[in-house]
């Protein structure tokens, strides 16, 4: 028996709890059939528990899964017409490529499953090796028998549990196009569980950031990284600069607020300050910064304290006479360069800074992201 | 004496394997005697009756079936009793898991002349006659350990998340253990029931408690069989079972081998 409900995939209140350690809190999400979605987060955030309770290899503490109409909170695993590439892969190393590829489509009676697994393994181009056993291929083959495996059964959802996180920085470039290809060809929901926040970026339609078992913010990528709900997003998400400021009034007639911080006079864009807040962390992205006073009219005077030159860009630290110290990367497009020791002039637009609640820890999210590398 | 020396390794595993092969050799060859008078100690002339007529003294061949019949049944139900309890202890947490775990190696601990007596004073006191019944139920019970040993390694390397994988696929729990999780185990259960039959077929003193008079296995023969002197026979049957083992070995050994070169 296999649950067929094509739709959208819907977590309602879905939670799980170890004893009295709650992995996933009441979480609510709904997933677009035939998006490519991550669920992005630090290890221990609740993301891969909740990949396993819509792969049903967990069961939720409490909360409906559904997909479309069809709600299979209460179905098995091998009722759901769900499939997982596994991080470690768990390829059958009893059973040749082509066997582990048909092993989904011969459990429910497909009499054409030899045909439809050759088609998949066309597809991840590993036409050449059905007959080989999993353990004579290397690493990323491997993977993609795994991805093979899955997509043959056409699942409503294919679930992918870090699925590049063994593969080396090349070949994990590589897969992650080739997964953005394959998920477009065949149009299927991919949902893919991550912590390296580049990929998530570079692949996914729609992010959900989670962090102690909690969804932070949802949202497509550019929306995410341009306008983070909270410091922990924009941490965990490429790399911030927050400056303490309070808002002094209402937004003016061309959408901006003023806001005044370490006594010099800031605006950012109305649409990027939460409501009812007087108490703000000012956000600015590294990028986003330039040196001199051609990015805006946010300008902040400091010295230079360290200059690293990367070939496409240069950065600096630039210490704030509030002893903060600002990083500033600048494009190695010709513009000014500044020396160790120097004092400049920092500017930024209005539509480029963000803010967000001052009750949040300013350093959330940011020591996961070295850990990670 | 340079030469010696580095082949000095060589030397000794050469020695040691004469040492070890030498009894069977001597079973081989002596099993092509025509002994003169009762015992088949000294070669006297060169004879194939003993090979031509395996059966030909009294007894010999209805004592080497019932061994075969008792190491069959004995090592098939040790292999699926055993194999069960390997699957609990290695894959379940359960109350009295750690005292099973050792409890399971008493048999293969205790003296064997102990567990035999023992069990003869408790099939008396039950009143279970002697015979191929009671030897079957003492077999079984050391086999089962052996088994427990063999399977418990191989479970504890299968990767759990290959159940899962299956169960992902649509595979129902039945149709994992059948297509998944045995196939993976099959190399420990073989191995397991291979030594049950042979822990089996050559066990002497347990079986010697527990045995009728109308059960005589193999062993209890032979055994019998020196005091009167032994038959050429038992040297053919001997060279016979040492060339299966042999044949077993170096089957696994290839089949193990192909296997590899196929994951290289």
């Amino acid at each position: 028996m296999v649950d067929t409900g094509k739709g959208d995939l819907s977590l309602v209140a879905l939670t799980k709890s170890y004893g009295s350690f709650t992995a996933v809190q009441p979480l609510d999400l709904t997933i677009e059939a035939g998006s490519f979605f991550a669920l992005l987060g630090p290890s221990g955030c609740g993301k891969t528990t909740t990949l396993r309770m819509i792969a049903g290899l967990d069961a939720p503490t409490s909360g409906r899964i559904r997909i479309g109409e069809k709600d299979i909170t209460d179905t098995k695993a091998y009722q759901r017409n769900v499939n997982t590439v596994f991080q470690s892969y768990a390829l059958f190393p009893h059973m040749t490529v082509l066997d582990n590829v048909m092993f989904g489509l011969k459990r429910r009676g497909d009499k054409d499953a030899k045909r439809k697994a050759q088609e998949t393994l066309e597809l991840v181009q590993l036409a050449q090796v059905g007959d080989k056993r999993p353990t004579q291929l290397s690493g990323g083959m491997q993977q993609r028998v795994a991805l093979a495996r899955a997509l043959v059964n056409r699942p409503d959802v294919l679930l992918l549990d870090e699925p590049l996180g063994a593969l080396d920085l090349k070949l994990r470039r590589q897969m992650q196009i080739e997964l953005k290809r394959i998920q477009q060809e065949v149009g299927l929901t991919f949902i893919h569980v991550t912590h390296d926040q580049e990929e998530a970026m570079t692949m996914a339609d729609r992010i959900a950031v989670m962090n102690a078992g909690r969804l932070e913010q949802l949202g497509d990528p550019a929306t995410l990284y341009e306008m983070p709900r909270s410091t922990f997003v924009a941490n965990f998400l490429g790399q911030s600069n927050l400056l303490r400021a309070q808002v002094l009034g209402g937004p003016s007639d061309d959408g901006v607020v003023r806001v005044r911080s370490h006594d010099t006079d800031l605006e950012v864009s109305r649409e990027h300050l939460p409501d009812g807040v007087t108490d703000v962390w000012l956000g600015v992205r590294p990028e986003k910064l330039r040196l001199g006073e051609a990015g805006g009219p946010n300008r902040l005077r400091g010295i230079v304290r360290d200059v690293s030159f990367t070939g496409v860009a240069t950065q600096y630290i630039v210490e704030m006479p509030w002893r903060q110290e600002l990083t500033v990367v600048q494009q190695n497009d010709g513009t000014a360069r500044a020396t160790l020791g120097e004092t400049v002039t920092v500017s930024w637009a209005a539509t480029h800074g963000f803010a967000l609640d001052a009750s949040q820890d300013a350093e959330a999210g940011a020591e996961l992201v070295d850990e990670h590398g | 004496m340079a030469w010696i020396k580095r082949h000095l390794i060589a030397f000794a595993a050469l020695a040691v394997l004469v040492y070890m092969l030498v009894p069977n050799i001597v079973v081989a060859v002596f099993s092509f005697n025509e002994p003169k008078g009762k015992f088949n100690y000294s070669f006297n002339e060169f004879s194939t009756a003993a090979w031509t007529n395996p059966c030909g003294t009294q007894g010999i061949c209805e004592s080497l079936g019932l061994s075969l019949q008792i190491g069959l049944i004995a090592s098939i139900t040790a292999a699926i009793l055993g194999s069960m309890i390997a699957f609990a202890l290695g894959r379940y947490r359960f109350r009295g898991r750690s005292a099973t775990n050792l409890l399971i190696f008493m048999p293969m601990a205790t003296p064997e002349v102990v567990m035999g007596s023992s069990l003869l004073t408790l099939f008396l006191a039950l009143g279970v006659p002697s015979g191929e019944g009671a030897i079957l139920i003492a077999h079984i019970m050391f086999c089962v350990s052996f088994v427990v040993v063999a399977v418990k390694a191989r479970v504890a390397t299968l990767d759990p998340k290959l159940e899962e994988a299956a169960a992902d696929l649509g595979a129902n729990p039945t149709q994992t253990f059948l297509r998944v999780t045995l196939p993976l185990a099959a190399p420990g259960i073989a191995a397991g029931t291979l030594l049950a039959f042979s822990l089996s077929f050559d066990d002497y003193i347990i079986t010697n408690f527990n045995a009728s008079p109308s059960s005589i296995t193999f062993p209890m023969f032979v055994w019998g069989a020196t005091a009167r002197g032994v038959p050429v026979q038992v040297y053919v049957i001997g060279t016979v079972m040492f060339l299966l083992a042999l044949l077993f070995v170096v089957t696994g050994q290839v089949i193990g081998k192909r296997r590899n070169r196929q994951v290289a």
